[in-house]
């Protein structure tokens, strides 16, 4: 063996080889069978897709670094699941490009957080979190209310997450600047448009509760409030485990 | 530095700026409504500026025939003062995160101060900007050295170093643009992915065209360490980056891969840039700095073979134990358990290896404060590679998963292993590189090594208290079966962790801003005469010694 390395080591490409061949054996055994073994990713037939409004919520949290201390996966451990809820699921991420599970909880998980708590808490929360949580850590995000959304490159957005898989449909895709606005502007025609496009459920509220101006504040909130509910899959098998 | 290249490198250098600043310019034309233009106009800003740099020396006379028969380290020069540099930036923004956490107002209301975005700017700053720069550096001179073979030319070294640098600023100035992937160490987004990528294939045909012009034989083992980690590092940062930008004028992207098997990906990533970036290249650097500075030679040639496979082998299955408990399938768990145990095996060779160097040179440990960082180095490379094994077992990482304990154990291996062994590393060759008899201040060198040491055991002793505390904190139950603690009673218990912590970062950053005044103090000393410096060191490739010598 080690004569055999005496030779190998005298060769440049011959080495070259030999690490990358070492190298991805184990890549290859732990990675691509995710992609093939079919129950790696639950089915679940309600699993909706971000509205242009709560995807671009999801970028202000990716912008902000807000997964540097929330995770976003529930482990299966009994604490875990007690705390924060259902533990989560493969599925319930499948549209995350890319996903957001997180790696450390300088904050409490967010997996389940959707509409756990008000759209006026968490504004007041993101403007200054000292104001609801006097012990609270997080740096304040006072500009987010301040700033509007830049909306008109949604349908460019939703295009490339088609690219990627995500199944949008043209119709969302060529309305999806109208119904970032309407997803907060509910009474309008607008948001007849985004129940009609991604169901009855969604949610259509003014957000950061001033109607008229979309701001990057009402894109967060709303995919906060989204979180942990773009399918039942989660809930559902609580409640069997339950019985 | 321009009259050390040749007329041909010199017309080459100005073809490849000229098109860096037309590809600058396109950026920020396409780019005007986003970040992405702002760094169209930086890159733009950056090639002219190298375009006038050349055209100012461009006449300069070239270089006689005579500077071929000596090592060319002026690449490696620059290399070791930017990652100094980006020591002090990247320590400094470690220090004021660490600080928010403490006082979360020490912020400007502006979004590029706020914790998220900058907390990447220091691990960046930090694992790139210095950690890239030493590798870079330290291999160039290390190749040259243990080959005895002179780079193959004299621009493609100042592409990587230059290029690497421009990718580092891109990166950091993103973060604060809010310009990530989000995807941890792996945050530039696509335009800056493709730059690395062009540098990164330099660098390797670099490397290999120095190799086949080597007068030894045999490949030293520290070329083996860079070699994997030049390739590794590329395969694994192609692979993770595959993504769909929103358009050509859009820094933003969408990562091809999603939840589980984007989870898998990332952490296969994430945990072999740890092994092939942090382990590999500076284990390179310690196989040649090492023993070259203890005068001994490494002590058994066998063990860095098997430690060197069994690193390449079983760390890219490690990778899944940053998911226990999680979505991913229960198999590929116990798989990344199973092999992160195995793991201490290779790596207790390698810090075994490196101590047992030492052996018959511990008064020189002693006495010599360089050659100290790089024993602590290996003590805590052997401390921090049990400590990843343990946390890797599934019920040990119920508890310490989430938690600071995990931001104690990086910090372990960053602080402890990579930082100390590269300063060691640096210490070294700075009187080499520069041609001094030695560094400015022995005491200084001293200084800093305290500083460094007691700096790391703060941090890492403050992070496992918080970190075990907040574990037990979030799984403690009361009598009536309730959970104990809400979660911000967990934050509350955290806070004097949390400034202690900080305050060790802040001896550590100490420390590094007194290695950078011993480095400029040695750097502007008077050279050593011509007559000293053939007799002193091995900047010649005349003589017939090899640069390192066989152990067994």
């Amino acid at each position: 063996m080690f004569g055999f390395h005496y030779k190998l080591e005298r060769k440049a490409i011959g080495l070259v080889l030999a690490i990358i061949g070492v190298a991805s054996i184990g890549g290859m055994v732990e990675i691509a069978p995710l992609f093939t073994i079919h129950q790696t990713v639950e089915e679940a037939p309600d699993m909706r897709v971000y509205t242009p409004l709560e995807l671009a919520g999801r970028n202000i949290y990716i912008r902000e670094g807000c997964y540097a201390c929330h995770s976003q996966m529930i482990r299966t451990l009994r604490d875990d699941v007690e705390r924060y809820g259902h533990y989560s699921l493969a599925v319930e991420s499948k549209y995350d490009h890319p996903m957001l599970w997180g790696s450390k909880r300088t904050g409490p998980d967010l997996a389940r957080v959707g509409e756990k708590y008000s759209d006026e808490w968490h504004v007041a929360h993101l403007n200054n979190p000292r104001d609801v949580v006097p012990e609270s850590v997080m740096p304040a995000y006072a500009w987010l209310s301040r700033t509007d959304l830049p909306a008109a490159d949604l349908s460019s957005q939703l295009k490339a997450m088609r690219a990627v898989g995500v199944p949008y449909t043209d119709e969302m895709i060529a309305n999806a600047p109208a119904d970032a606005y309407g997803q907060a502007a509910p009474d309008t025609p607008l948001a007849e448009g985004v129940t009609r496009r991604y169901g009855q459920a969604t949610t259509v509220r003014t957000f950061d509760g001033s109607p008229g101006r979309l701001t990057e504040m009402d894109a967060l909130v709303a995919y906060l409030q989204i979180l942990g509910r773009l399918t039942s899959a989660g809930q559902l098998s609580l409640a069997a485990t339950k019985d | 530095m321009i009259g050390q290249l040749s007329k041909d490198e010199r017309q080459l250098a100005l073809v490849i700026l000229l098109v860096l600043a037309t590809l600058g310019l396109l950026l920020a034309a396409v780019g005007r409504d986003d970040p992405l233009g702002v760094h169209g106009g930086l890159i733009m800003l950056v090639a002219i500026g190298g375009l006038f740099f050349t055209i100012s020396g461009y006449y300069a006379p070239e270089p006689t025939r005579d500077s071929l028969a000596f090592y060319y380290d002026d690449p490696s020069k620059i290399g070791i003062i930017a990652a100094m540099a980006w020591a002090v930036f990247g320590l400094l923004i470690g220090d004021w995160v660490a600080w928010l956490l403490v006082n979360p107002d020490l912020t400007f209301d502006a979004p590029w101060s706020s914790f998220g975005r900058i907390r990447p700017v220091h691990t960046t700053a930090v694992i790139f900007g210095f950690g890239g720069n030493a590798l870079i550096a330290t291999s160039l001179y290390v190749m040259q050295r243990t080959s005895r073979a002179r780079l193959p030319d004299r621009l493609s070294p100042w592409f990587v170093v230059f290029g690497y640098n421009l990718f580092c600023l891109l990166a950091v100035t993103g973060y604060m643009m809010g310009t990530t992937q989000s995807k941890e160490y792996a945050e530039p987004e696509w335009y800056a992915d493709i730059w690395l990528v062009v540098v990164w294939i330099v660098y390797f045909i670099l490397y290999l065209r120095t190799l086949a012009r080597r007068t030894e034989p045999h490949i030293y083992v520290a070329n083996w360490y860079y070699l994997a980690f030049i390739l590794v590092v590329a395969v694994l940062h192609i692979v993770n980056n595959i993504a769909v930008p929103v358009s050509f004028g859009h820094a933003k992207s969408y990562s091809i891969f999603s939840g589980v098997q984007d989870a898998m990906t990332q952490w296969w990533y994430g945990h072999n840039a740890v092994a092939f970036f942090l382990t590999s290249g500076f284990l390179g650097m310690m196989y040649y700095y090492l023993p070259k500075r203890a005068g001994r030679p490494i002590f058994s040639y066998r063990m860095s073979i098997i430690s060197f496979w069994g690193i390449t082998f079983f760390y890219m299955w490690a990778g899944s134990h940053h998911l226990h408990y999680t979505a991913l399938p229960q198999w590929v768990q116990t798989l990344g358990m199973t092999f992160s145990v195995v793991l201490l095996v290779p790596s207790w060779a390698s810090a075994g290896n490196a101590l047992l160097t030492l052996n018959g040179a511990w008064d020189r440990v002693r006495d010599d404060a360089t050659l100290r960082f790089m024993m602590v180095a290996a003590v805590f490379y052997g401390l921090s590679t049990f400590e990843g094994s343990f946390m890797a077992i599934r019920p040990v990482n119920s508890l310490s998963h989430y938690t600071d304990w995990t931001v104690g154990h990086v910090h372990a291996g960053a602080l402890g292993w990579v930082a100390m062994i590269t300063f060691g590393a640096i210490y070294a060759s700075v009187p080499w590189l520069w041609k001094r008899e030695a560094m400015y201040s022995a005491r200084l060198v001293e200084a800093h090594f305290w500083l460094a040491l007691a700096g790391t055991v703060i941090y890492v002793f403050a992070m496992w208290n918080s970190g075990i505390i907040q574990g037990l904190m979030w799984r403690a139950y009361s009598e009536s079966g309730t959970l104990a603690y809400s979660f911000v009673d967990s934050l509350v218990a955290m806070r004097p962790y949390y400034i202690a912590r900080a305050v060790g970062g802040l001896l550590f950053l100490t420390g590094a801003v007194i290695g950078c005044y011993n480095i400029w103090m040695t750097i502007r000393a008077a050279p050593q005469s011509a007559d000293e410096r053939l007799t002193s060191q091995s900047d010649t490739m005349v003589g017939t010694t090899p640069a390192m010598q066989p152990g067994e």
